[in-house]
């Protein structure tokens, strides 16, 4: 509207690369930043997955001394901040990415520019705690650093492993609230018209829950880990009980963040298996509302259990007796859930693909891992279970077993929409069943460990404890899973390449990702779609007949809608889609300058980092909104 | 040919031997007692009212695992996908059925919350006529304290058949107390005082390990417990109370190097350690008035013997990582005396 | 110049007559959603904060530090900040670029006056031995009120950015939204303001 007057400064300009690195550097396209989070968080989950080989190797035999008790505890908190923060966590916004705007028939998220932010964030924010390997040792106290030791002059070794921890999950927590608010402003708002809330997947209202997790859990830890910078970098007293501070603080701010934490790691892959058991076993998600209902059920009282993590800690009966209630209770909805996608297969047509398997993995490993949950909260016997192998075992098969075997469901679901080419099956399966093999080699032992008295964090175990077999076994099972990553890797490469051409549906789909070509055009629809129903897609393509069956309408489908959409965007209707951009990387940038001023004791860095993010968000506000050669 | 053994591998026959294998496997390892530390077999009072409420759950959670997984398996054998099933019925829900499968499991888990919470206040109930001890755990040994003035580390003594109080500190980071056969583990806050009743009612050892991680040396952090006949108990406490072996002329230049000696950095046995009725009277490291009565030392990560205690005195940190106790450049000498004065103290 | 409003609210293309389902546009929700999370934010200090009220360790205590009718003063000054700051988006509304730069620089000052006073507040509390340092008392008196400070100063900076686009004639009144935005962030951060002095100054 207002015509500028003077020419834009070079450095105002955006980029116009539209192939290559600096595309890549510069975009805002949500699918392409999607893929940027996957591949960050696959190339965590290999350095994770190698420190937990390191792990296993130490532990495969008594007196294992094949590293030192200091590497060990390093390995083992980098393992589980990388798995929780640089993996899953991102692995789902990765998911966030690219498919809610498709889910809900959106051309971008809310805010393209925001998007990349968050990406770039995470992705400084990870190689941040990385890169305390090369200054003096990664972080070592443990994944949930609890104070005093965290904050304590000489209780750790290492000068500065807790300040990685500490300012870098502080990044990755600004990564998580803008994307979180991104997220919130798509769903909410950028829905095609008529996909009112109860029309929406379940994917994006499990989005929608963990996207709110995020917003009101990230703040909660942000505070908790200023306060451990300002005991560490500034002699405050928050966590340090000779000064009169309470370490219990820690644990109770950490574990009001931790426990919906737990929620926001689980609820996409609780979305994504409800995405794929309806279209592999064409019907339509039994109880809908029940499991969309439940997971806002989940996502609430996931704020009142924390202190189920607390049992051993002396917070009294009371309060132990309350928080074992509340835990006990927080099963029934995910109960729900499991009895619903039970329903939805019964009476189906199913179809065995790879998706399918891992969905139905997911399913078998995660009443497990809900089961000792339940355990975990007859509190007299957690006295005994806590800090244990059998706690470990729990979470590796609601995170490995749920939320890892979920996500894997995913990249074989929507591979073909990425890439327009199908997944090998053959391999697909192989990496299955190596996977559940190993996974249940690997975390089934844990179970006799813990209850067995081995503790958890033990960098080394005498013979005679009862406790050999059942870590050799488990050893020999990381191992398998390491194979069945690599089969994974391979059939990715290959599939990539030579796969099989997808169609636009090639699952007989049920949702609006399945009407637009695959891979998506940059502007995803060239016509925005209209929703008339629940499963909108489904319904375009089958009429029911009078017994409910499905019966295919002629003149469904995507190919033909797509087709004449597509020719009307060629013949230059224009959709504008957003510049890229690369303030959002100088912004990030600043962040990380800003932790290592902090680390390196120097406001001159510090004031640096600053500069460079200001310099950033400055740039971001005043950069014109296209690339004015168009 | 894929299809054909992937079919093979869900058959029904194959998988039920797999399961029958598995839940075998499973028991098999829970009924073996072996190990110090294994839970599943209790033998003080507090650790087997626990172990009862995990008996009842651990069936109902079995029950319910084989129902529900035995329905997925029913379910992945019966709708495969075949002709007839090509265009199965779009069924969208069935509100008795989700109230059914909310109420069921709800009710099933209030009975194991009136189960669980009364036993939770139980325990927290200060038992009468305890015998109370003072736990302080330091980084990476434990520290006990009787009202009498017995003052030792690592290995608890208690008499059968009477509960023992403990009340549990931290002189530095946050540890756990964990005494796997006898009771579950409670924390030791720096800051704060929390407590434990343990009870045996078998005389014998009782393994312990920390469980909270506590640094480097967090898996070398363990204790025993040893628990006596009343009389025995009694017998100890008044050897523990005595002090420390009188001058023996065998070890006295043990003894002055213990007393006296500077070491590497102008460092002394006695700024850390205490012998009672000797002037050292160091609060930091282990109380060592009858350090060779015990049958363990650095948190019982070694047997007490003198191969060992030398190996130990030659470079502490080098046998115990992070080891406060540092190597005083002893020279073999040294290290023959000293070893020989502590294993005079009996 | 307009695109930006499209791209960055994503209304894009054929999108741009349907409006969106919450009724408030993109930014708006977006502001609202951030403010939320802030509200953790400070909910989290402030109880970190009320749990550690009287862990002074011998130290100065509340009573000995507060100045009630000086912060009262602050306080109200900063209250102030926001009804200019309802004036300036009403300024911007009507298209008065002058008065819009007025009252900019009026809560900008006013905020800024409050900076300064906690500054002093600070220095006063410092010599009355109450560091960071000092007691849990200390430290998260300071934190939870330094942390408010930053708020404010961010504002500040807001506030003086949208002054200094003004002044190049690069804020029309179709930006007035920009103006709402830094508005709703500077009444919130008021509104924590008026929580930590009732809470943390007047609660006995």
């Amino acid at each position: 509207m207002a015509t500028v007057t003077t020419p834009t400064p070079w450095f105002l300009r955006r980029p116009r690369a539209k192939n290559g690195l600096w595309s890549w550097v510069t975009t805002v396209d949500h699918k392409r930043i999607g893929i940027l989070y996957g591949y960050t968080a696959f190339v965590f989950f290999i350095l994770g997955g190698l420190e937990a080989l390191l792990i296993r190797m130490q532990l495969a035999t008594p007196d294992g001394d094949l590293v030192s008790a200091d590497l060990y505890n390093q390995l083992f908190t980098t393992h589980g901040v990388t798995m929780i923060f640089l993996v899953v966590m991102p692995m789902g916004a990765a998911f966030f990415n690219y498919f809610i705007p498709l889910q809900i028939g959106a051309r971008d998220v809310a805010f393209p520019r925001l998007n990349s932010l968050s990406y770039w964030v995470f992705l400084f924010g990870g190689l941040f705690i990385y890169s305390s390997w090369l200054f003096g040792g990664a972080p070592d106290g443990g994944w949930f650093g609890y104070a005093p030791l965290t904050v304590g002059g000489d209780f750790l070794p290492g000068d500065h492993r807790i300040d990685y921890y500490a300012l870098g999950l502080q990044i990755l927590g600004v990564a998580s609230i803008v994307a979180s608010v991104n997220f919130i402003v798509t769903i909410l708002n950028m829905r095609a018209p008529g996909m009112k809330l109860l029309k929406m997947p379940v994917f994006i209202w499990m989005s929608l829950v963990t996207n709110f997790l995020l917003l009101f859990a990230m703040p909660i830890i942000a505070v908790a880990l200023f306060f451990m910078t300002f005991d560490r970098t500034f002699d405050a007293l928050f966590y340090t009980p000779a000064g009169g501070g309470d370490p219990i603080l820690w644990q109770h701010l950490f574990w009001l963040f931790g426990h919906p934490e737990v929620y926001i790691l689980i609820l996409p892959a609780m979305g994504i298996v409800s995405e794929i058991l309806p279209v592999f076993s064409r019907k339509p998600l039994f109880g809908y509302s029940f499991v969309v209902f439940s997971g806002a059920a989940i996502g609430f009282m996931g704020w009142g259990v924390w202190a189920h993590h607390m049992f051993a800690d002396g917070l009294g009966p009371a309060a132990n007796a309350a928080f074992a209630v509340s835990t006990m209770f927080i099963a029934v909805p995910t109960g729900v859930k499991i009895f619903n996608w039970l329903a939805t297969m019964a009476g189906g047509s199913l179809r065995f693909k790879t998706p399918m398997l891992f969905s139905i993995g997911f399913i078998a490993m995660f009443i497990i891992g809900g089961l000792s949950g339940v355990t975990h909260a007859v509190v007299p016997h957690d006295y005994q279970q806590t800090d244990t192998y059998y706690v470990v075992a729990h979470f590796h098969y609601v995170l490995f077993g749920g939320a890892l075997l979920g996500l894997f469901g995913g990249l074989y679901y929507w591979f073909p929409k990425i890439y327009g080419r199908m997944m090998d099956e053959r391999l697909g399966r192989t990496h299955f069943w190596l996977m559940m093999i190993g996974f249940n080699m690997a975390f089934g032992p844990f179970h006799i460990l813990g209850l067995k008295g081995m503790p958890r964090r033990y960098y080394t175990y005498p013979s005679g404890m009862g406790w050999e077999l059942w870590n050799m076994i488990s050893t020999v099972g990381a191992f398998i899973i390491a194979l069945s990553v690599l089969v994974f890797m391979h059939n990715w490469r290959k599939s990539k390449k030579n796969g099989e051409i997808a169609s636009a549906d090639p699952w007989d789909g049920r949702t609006l990702e399945w009407t637009i070509p695959s891979p998506p055009p940059e502007y995803n629809f060239a016509e925005i779609p209209t929703v008339t129903e629940r499963d909108d897609f489904w319904h375009r393509k089958y009429k029911e007949d009078k017994r409910g069956r499905p019966i295919p309408v002629p003149t469904g489908g995507a190919e033909m809608h797509s087709e004449a959409s597509e020719a009307e965007a060629e013949e230059g209707h224009g959709i504008h889609m957003p510049s890229p951009s690369y303030f959002p990387l100088i912004a990030a940038l600043g962040m990380p300058i800003m932790a290592y001023g902090v680390i390196l004791n120097s406001w001159f860095i510090g004031a640096v980092g600053a500069i460079v993010c200001l310099a950033g968000f400055y740039g971001w506000v005043l950069e014109p909104a296209t690339d004015e050669s168009h | 040919m894929d299809r054909l053994r992937f079919r093979a591998l869900t058959n029904s026959k194959y998988l039920r031997r797999v399961v029958a294998l598995a839940s075998m496997l499973v028991l098999s390892a829970c009924i073996s007692a072996d190990g110090p530390a294994n839970y599943l077999y209790p033998e003080g009072p507090r650790a087997i009212q626990s172990d009862r409420l995990w008996d009842i759950t651990f069936a109902i959670a079995a029950v319910i695992f084989f129902v529900v997984e035995g329905a997925l398996i029913f379910i992945i054998l019966r709708y495969r996908a075949n002709k007839a099933n090509a265009q199965p019925k779009q069924l969208h829900g069935h509100t008795r059925l989700e109230l059914l499968w909310t109420a069921i499991p709800a009710l099933i888990l209030t009975g194991i919350a009136f189960m669980t919470v009364p036993v939770i206040f139980d325990q927290a109930r200060e038992p009468e006529g305890a015998l109370k001890v003072q736990v302080i755990g330091h980084q990476w040994w434990w520290e006990y304290k009787y009202d009498n003035g017995v003052v030792t580390a690592n290995e608890l003594h208690v008499p059968i058949n009477r509960p023992v109080l403990l009340e549990l500190r931290s002189a530095d980071v946050i540890h756990s107390y964990w005494i796997p056969k006898l009771a579950g583990k409670q924390d030791l806050v720096p800051g704060r005082i929390n407590h434990l009743t343990i009870e045996a009612t078998e005389p014998g050892e009782y393994y312990g390990q920390c469980a909270e991680y506590c640094g480097l040396s967090h898996a070398n952090m363990r204790a025993r417990v040893f628990a006596h006949e009343p009389a025995d108990y009694e017998r100890w406490v008044a050897e523990q109370r005595a002090p420390a072996a009188a001058d023996n002329a065998a070890v006295a230049e043990g003894r002055e190097l213990f007393l006296n000696g500077r070491f590497a950095g102008g460092q002394q046995c006695v700024s850390c350690h205490a012998v009672g009725g000797t002037a050292a009277a160091g609060v930091i490291g282990p109380n060592l008035t009858h350090f060779a009565s015990r049958t363990g030392f650095a948190g019982e990560m070694f047997e007490m013997n003198e191969e060992n205690l030398k190996a130990w005195l030659r470079d502490p940190p080098a046998r115990k990582p992070g080891s406060k106790m540092p190597d005083l450049n002893l020279t073999e000498e040294q290290i023959n005396d000293l070893s020989a004065y502590l294993l005079s103290l009996e | 110049m307009h695109d930006a409003t499209v791209t960055e609210t994503g209304s894009h293309g054929g999108q741009d007559a349907h409006a969106t389902y919450t009724g408030l546009d993109n930014v708006k929700l977006a502001m609202w959603a951030f403010l939320g999370s802030e509200c953790l934010f400070f909910g989290a200090l402030i109880s970190a904060h009320l749990l550690y009220r009287n862990q002074t360790m011998g130290g100065p205590t509340r009573h000995d530090v507060y100045d009630i009718p000086y912060t009262s003063v602050s306080s109200f000054v900063l209250l102030m900040s926001s009804l200019t700051m309802v004036l300036a988006l009403a300024a911007i509304q009507r298209g008065d670029q002058r008065r819009l730069r007025i009252w900019l620089m009026a809560t900008a000052l006013l905020g800024a006056s409050f900076i300064g006073g906690q500054f002093f507040e600070f220095t006063e509390f410092v010599h009355a031995g109450l560091t960071i340092q000092t007691s849990p008392f200390g430290s998260s008196f300071f934190v939870l009120t330094g942390f408010h400070g930053a708020h404010v100063t961010i504002g500040i900076l807001m506030l003086l950015s949208m002054y200094t686009l003004s002044k190049l004639g690069k804020l029309p009144s179709s930006d007035a939204r920009k103006i709402e935005m830094v508005g709703l962030y500077w009444h919130f951060v008021d509104i924590v303001w008026i929580v930590i002095f009732t809470v943390v100054y007047l609660f006995p």
